[in-house]
């Protein structure tokens, strides 16, 4: 939990070559209007230029959106190229089509929410308000 | 990370430190004050340029042209790209990433998305810390990009050196572009988009209307550019140079300084008198008992804002 009133940052991207980004932009918009500072970075992005703008930008959180079925293959990605560049206190969240049987390794990857279609996105922004770290 | 460490690892171009810094400049707390304060002798290396102009005008991909004109000149280019806060839940989304794709995996870029959070000039409050912050990690070059702004947005020109008026065919008549403000702090002018009907009028528009404004001296150029193609940006470069070599060599140089200086300090004053006003106008009650006042139209707005100012310099003279 964060005490301070502070705003949040989150990067939204979507990793992949799956064009299909209204749930991302659904999400982004919520986000925005329960305050917070959404950073959207558009399709089509590359492990290493999600990790760079998430440094870049000193996000909270970053949430990745896919809908190609190639989470398995591209998540550790992100993850190892976060890792490279030392960003490692970040919340992780996921959304988009990813089988109920493939949730516990993304879980174990690190990605703390799994939000899947239908989700009310007031629980994706008491998740973030939950799960967020002080940053040091 | 402690502001001591933040500094020298700043300093010494570490960019996981950048971004932190950044961070608490933005919010304006102790650890952002301690670093500006121990950053601000490195500064004054970097070109400072400001793109400002209507929302839709090609700022962003001008920007990332821009930017990619420096690289190929062998700049390092640090980006500041500003975009309205929600005046209601005080959210924002930050897209201008979005046409900077390829710079992303540029080592020698670094680009920072802030929130206007509320400020009405165009700028965030803290966009010249930050911009102070990227000179001081020694990038070369660092843009600022303002909100989509109208005509009064002027603040860029107290962030930044040089500032780019963006604007493109069609953008209204001439009186539009009469209206005082932006057109006045310009030192560059720019039609995008030229490759559209009516850039040719745009500029000699533009060029009519420097020409009745009392001389100055340093006349600002008028540009053509396509920024999606990337044409035009070699000249849009050389006229950038050109008026930082002025501002370096011309007899002005001191006194451009000293009025940007001026600029900043008054600027950030304002900002930091206008909320330690309120909050003590709202702490005390003041403000609420003035609302009553001027709803019930006992008193006019104008009144009341002098009664306020009154009781908030008699509770400071206390302090």
């Amino acid at each position: 939990m964060v005490t301070e009133n502070r705003t949040l940052r989150v990067l939204i991207a979507k990793p992949g070559l799956d064009g299909h980004d209204r749930g991302a932009k659904v999400v982004a918009r919520a986000l925005r209007d329960a305050g917070m500072e959404v950073i959207y970075t558009g399709i089509r992005q590359t492990p290493e230029m999600i990790a760079e703008a998430a440094l870049q930008e000193d996000v909270d959180v970053v949430g990745l959106s896919i809908l190609s079925g190639a989470h398995l293959e591209l998540f550790p990605r992100v993850i190892a190229e976060l890792e490279k560049r030392g960003v490692t206190d970040v919340l992780l969240f996921c959304g988009g089509i990813i089988p109920e049987g493939d949730i516990p390794a993304i879980q174990q990857m690190g990605f703390k929410g799994v939000f899947g279609p239908g989700t009310d996105t007031n629980d994706i922004i008491a998740f973030l308000r939950e799960n967020v770290t002080e940053k040091q | 990370m402690q502001p001591t460490e933040l500094i020298e690892r700043v300093a010494a171009g570490d960019r996981r430190a950048l971004a932190r810094a950044i961070t608490h400049v933005e919010a304006d707390n102790a650890a952002g004050r301690e670093v500006l304060a121990g950053l601000y002798a490195r500064t004054g290396r970097a070109q400072t340029i400001g793109i400002t102009g209507s929302a839709g005008v090609g700022k962003s991909t001008l920007v990332a042209a821009l930017a990619r004109e420096e690289r190929r000149r062998g700049r390092t280019v640090g980006i500041v790209a500003v975009d309205p806060s929600s005046p209601f839940s005080h959210g924002a989304i930050l897209g201008d990433r979005i046409r900077m794709q390829d710079l992303t995996a540029d080592g020698g870029v670094f680009m920072r998305s802030m929130a206007s959070r509320g400020n009405l000039g165009g700028l965030a409050e803290t966009a010249s810390g930050v911009v102070d912050v990227m000179d001081a990690a020694g990038y070369d070059v660092v843009i600022v990009e303002t909100v989509g702004a109208g005509q009064d947005e002027v603040e860029v020109a107290t962030a930044t050196q040089t500032t780019v008026l963006v604007t493109t065919p069609a953008g209204g008549d001439d009186v539009q572009s009469m209206k005082a403000g932006l057109m006045e702090i310009a030192q560059v002018m720019v039609v995008n988009k030229a490759d559209i009907a009516g850039a040719e009028t745009a500029a000699m528009q533009l060029r009519a209307l420097l020409a009745i404004a009392p001389a100055r001296a340093w006349e600002p150029p008028i540009l053509m550019t396509v920024a999606r193609n990337n044409e035009g940006l070699d000249a849009l470069v050389d006229k950038i140079d050109a008026h930082q070599d002025y501002l370096r060599t011309s007899g002005h140089a001191d006194e451009e300084r000293r009025a940007l200086a001026e600029a900043q300090i008054v600027s950030l004053a304002r900002a930091a008198l206008h909320r330690q006003a309120l909050e003590t106008a709202q702490g005390e009650g003041i403000l609420a008992a003035l609302v009553d006042e001027v709803a019930a139209r006992r008193q006019d707005p104008r009144a009341a804002a002098g009664v306020l100012l009154e009781a908030v310099r008699k509770h400071w003279g206390r302090g």
